[in-house]
């Protein structure tokens, strides 16, 4: 019965733990010494960043000078950054001119927007029609009037007053605000087949698109008042925003153009075949699937669009790079060694973390919207 | 007995309002009608307001002396130039700070955008921390830095700081040693020509005979070695030399030499960095866009690393590559505009600026200045058709 040959009577001497593949060794060993050229390059970005950081870090926060600080010590001869500066300042950065008892008008349009906004950003917030509409349209005509004053007992404050922080945030909301319906129109003037139309819409896209920013605000700023009839004065800040705004829309009108063509031939067959209209078509079947694929553009847009509002300087406004050079030049009594490089990197810091959280959320449409089309 | 019509119908007319054919006219005429009017009431209002401020208005002021300085110049200028040449030197100058960026911000961008897809975890991160910071500041204000808080806070002119080969850099720019070639430097021009067609020869030839025997030709170590060799004994040969005139600082400011005015370094900085960043997305980009399955085919044929990348990856990433490379290109020439704010003297500076306030023609100015980024803008895409119709996909 029994003639099984062999067994084994005792047990398998236990074999060495294998290399581990997790854990910091294994971690280091995979990531930062892999080959010989990966040591040397890690040494080398180790010595950078032993060279770079303590610099930056005394520049920043060791050796900087605190809110609270003197301009004295900012002129000490191993300061570093001069927050006090930033800090007695941050009033003009952010309002610029703007009459200092009447600020709280622009803290509510600022807690307004913020407001609207964040439940319109956040994807599971429902009533989006709704709150489209109020940020689009109610929205902007209230910051008009609290801003602007002049009725209902408010003082009047003229544009020229506005300043920082403030007409950035405008010119950019209002520029895309503006410039979308005006891209969606100018995109599907060239999609259309009226050649009339589609020349005019072609000719109007690549003419802007073709020349920097900084002459159509030139022209925007010596040429408009040209264009108007004799006698009207168009003030500064809508200068600035239809430059702004008649940029955007090209730039906008490629992106959506984008979208459009993403749309196979039988939505528009389909469409036509229900009976519906041109426009009906559009804003029933097509503009809702293009859009959706854009949204990242469109962000994309509305980021290069926050950064270019930096040069509304052309035509006089005092946007926050404006502001922050500004005093840079003039605060005689901030005057030191890097009161200017402080003034410069607080505005850098403020412009990054918009864009920078602007193109997160870009990122994080473009993962929600991916998901029904990935192969 | 009624039978059904199963002969040809032709499909009804729509009423005269609804046809398509005419609603389009329809649209156009209104449009165009529109349009015209539109242009009719501008052009209108802007005869009167000239008129009312009493200008003139036309192109003879391009034949006019300018009598303004520039500060920065690749040809001869002085007062007594015209507005003509004012022009030239502002597009002169646009060019040489597009074309240095253009280069400078190609190789940096490449290098980080591949340190991005580095597996070594510092070098893609250093990369990473450098495109997310550097994307999200406005380059005006990338600008101001370079040029207010770093060139302008440069010591004055006696505390000079030295950089190696003679050079030094101070508030007014860097300085650095002039080369002045001899006469017979000519004939080295002539070789280094020489070595490009021999180059271009020896790819053709390499090509045709690889196709037809099968059999490979170094062509690449070929060329270097050709390229280096042939200008350096036609250099020996002629006898030519090249002398460097050293900057020497005297009483007031330094003599000699190069000088690299600082509005000219904070623009090509700040351009070449800004665009970098951008650049180094869209290779990275470009990178990803070659799917893994490309690697191991190419694997399979049995082609070995250098084949692999040059023969495989690297064309089909650059058909991804190239068209939005050449979009950064053109916005690197469009943003070198921003040179305006910090006072180089490029196009829209020196001719939508200074020429426009001393004349006063706004329109013939901006018009002039947009035809020339419109122009750049054209050739461009001209050449991006000729590209992609070159590289694009030859689809069943």
């Amino acid at each position: 019965m029994s003639d099984i040959g062999f067994v084994r009577a005792d047990l398998v001497p236990a074999k060495p733990a294998p290399n581990r593949t997790t854990g910091a060794v294994a971690w280091a060993q995979k990531n930062l010494f892999a080959t010989p050229l990966d040591t040397v390059l890690t040494l080398l970005g180790i010595l950078f960043l032993v060279w770079v950081v303590p610099p930056l870090f005394n520049f920043f926060i060791g050796h900087a000078v605190g809110p609270y600080g003197t301009v004295e010590e900012c002129r000490a001869l191993d300061a570093g950054a001069c927050w006090a500066y930033i800090y007695n300042e941050m009033e003009f950065f952010i309002y610029g001119f703007y009459d200092i008892p009447e600020q709280w008008r622009p803290n509510i349009v600022f807690a307004l927007g913020a407001l609207l906004l964040v439940p319109l950003l956040i994807p599971k917030v429902p009533f989006k029609r709704a709150n489209a509409i109020l940020f689009l349209v109610v929205y902007p005509i209230v910051s008009y009037f609290l801003l602007a004053g002049g009725v209902f007992g408010l003082t009047e404050i003229p544009t020229e007053k506005w300043g920082g922080l403030l007409v950035t945030l405008i010119i950019s909301v209002v520029g895309i605000t503006l410039s979308f319906p005006l891209g969606i129109i100018l995109a599907l003037g060239r999609q259309s087949n009226l050649p009339v139309i589609k020349t005019l819409c072609i000719a109007f896209i690549e003419l802007i698109r073709a020349v920097p920013l900084i002459t159509i605000l030139f022209m925007a700023s010596i040429m408009l008042p040209l264009f108007m009839p004799q006698g009207t004065t168009v003030d500064k800040f809508l200068r600035a925003l239809v430059g702004v705004t008649l940029f955007t829309s090209a730039y906008m009108a490629e992106v959506v153009r984008g979208g459009l063509q993403a749309i196979p031939r039988g939505q528009y067959e389909a469409g036509a075949s229900l009976g519906l209209g041109y426009w009906q078509r559009m804003y029933f079947i097509i503009l809702p699937q293009a859009l959706k694929h854009v949204i990242p553009g469109i962000v994309n847009n509305f980021i290069s669009l926050f950064k270019d509002t930096s040069l509304v300087y052309i035509v006089g406004m005092k946007d926050l790079l404006e502001a922050v050079k500004t005093k840079n030049d003039s605060a005689l009594e901030w005057q030191s060694a890097n009161t200017a490089t402080t003034g410069y990197l607080f505005a850098a810091m403020v412009f990054w973390v918009f864009c920078f959280s602007m193109s997160r959320y870009s990122m994080f449409m473009e993962r929600r919207l991916n998901t029904g089309y990935k192969r | 007995m009624t039978t059904l019509d199963t002969g040809p119908t032709t499909a009804p007319r729509p009423s005269f309002f609804n046809d398509p054919v005419v609603r389009g006219i329809v649209y156009q005429v209104l449009v165009a009608v529109l349009l015209v009017a539109f242009i009719v009431w501008i052009v209108g209002n802007t005869a009167t307001n000239l008129a009312a401020q009493n200008k003139s208005t036309g192109f003879d002021f391009l034949w006019k002396t300018a009598g303004f300085d520039i500060s920065f110049s690749l040809i001869p200028w002085t007062r007594a130039s015209i507005y003509w040449e004012a022009f030239l030197v502002g597009i002169t100058n646009t060019l040489l700070v597009a074309f240095v960026g253009i280069i400078a911000a190609t190789i940096l961008g490449f290098t980080i955008g591949i340190a991005r897809l580095s597996s070594n975890f510092i070098v893609s991160s250093l990369a990473t921390i450098y495109v997310e910071t550097i994307r999200n500041i406005p380059l005006l204000l990338q600008l101001f830095f370079w040029y207010f808080a770093v060139l302008k806070a440069m010591p004055a002119v006696r505390d000079s700081i030295q950089l190696p080969l003679e050079s030094f850099i101070n508030q007014r720019g860097i300085f650095v040693p002039k080369p002045i070639p001899d006469p017979q430097f000519g004939f080295v021009w002539i070789g280094i020509a020489l070595a490009i067609i021999g180059v271009i020869v020896l790819r053709t030839w390499a090509k045709r005979r690889l196709e037809a025997t099968g059999k490979r030709f170094p062509v690449f170590l070929t060329s270097l070695a050709v390229l280096i060799a042939i200008p350096t004994i036609v250099w020996f040969a002629s006898g030519a030399s090249v002398e460097f005139e050293p900057p020497v600082l005297e009483r007031f400011n330094f003599k000699g030499g190069l000088q690299l005015p600082p509005e000219f370094v904070a623009l090509l900085f700040g351009l070449t960095i800004y665009t970098a960043s951008f650049i180094a997305e869209t290779v990275r980009g470009g990178i990803q866009a070659v799917s893994r399955g490309q690697t191991e085919a190419a694997m399979s044929l049995g082609l070995k690393e250098g084949d692999r990348l040059r023969l495989v990856i690297v064309p089909q990433a650059m058909r991804v590559i190239v068209p939005p490379l050449t979009s950064q290109y053109l916005n690197l020439t469009k943003n070198s505009s921003l040179g305006a704010a910090i006072g180089y003297p490029e196009l829209v500076n020196v001719f939508s600026g200074t020429a426009l306030n001393q004349t006063g023609r706004a329109i013939e100015c901006i018009a002039l200045t947009m035809l020339v980024y419109l122009t750049f803008s054209l050739l461009t895409s001209a050449i991006m058709n000729w590209y992609n119709a070159r590289v694009s996909l030859v689809e069943r």
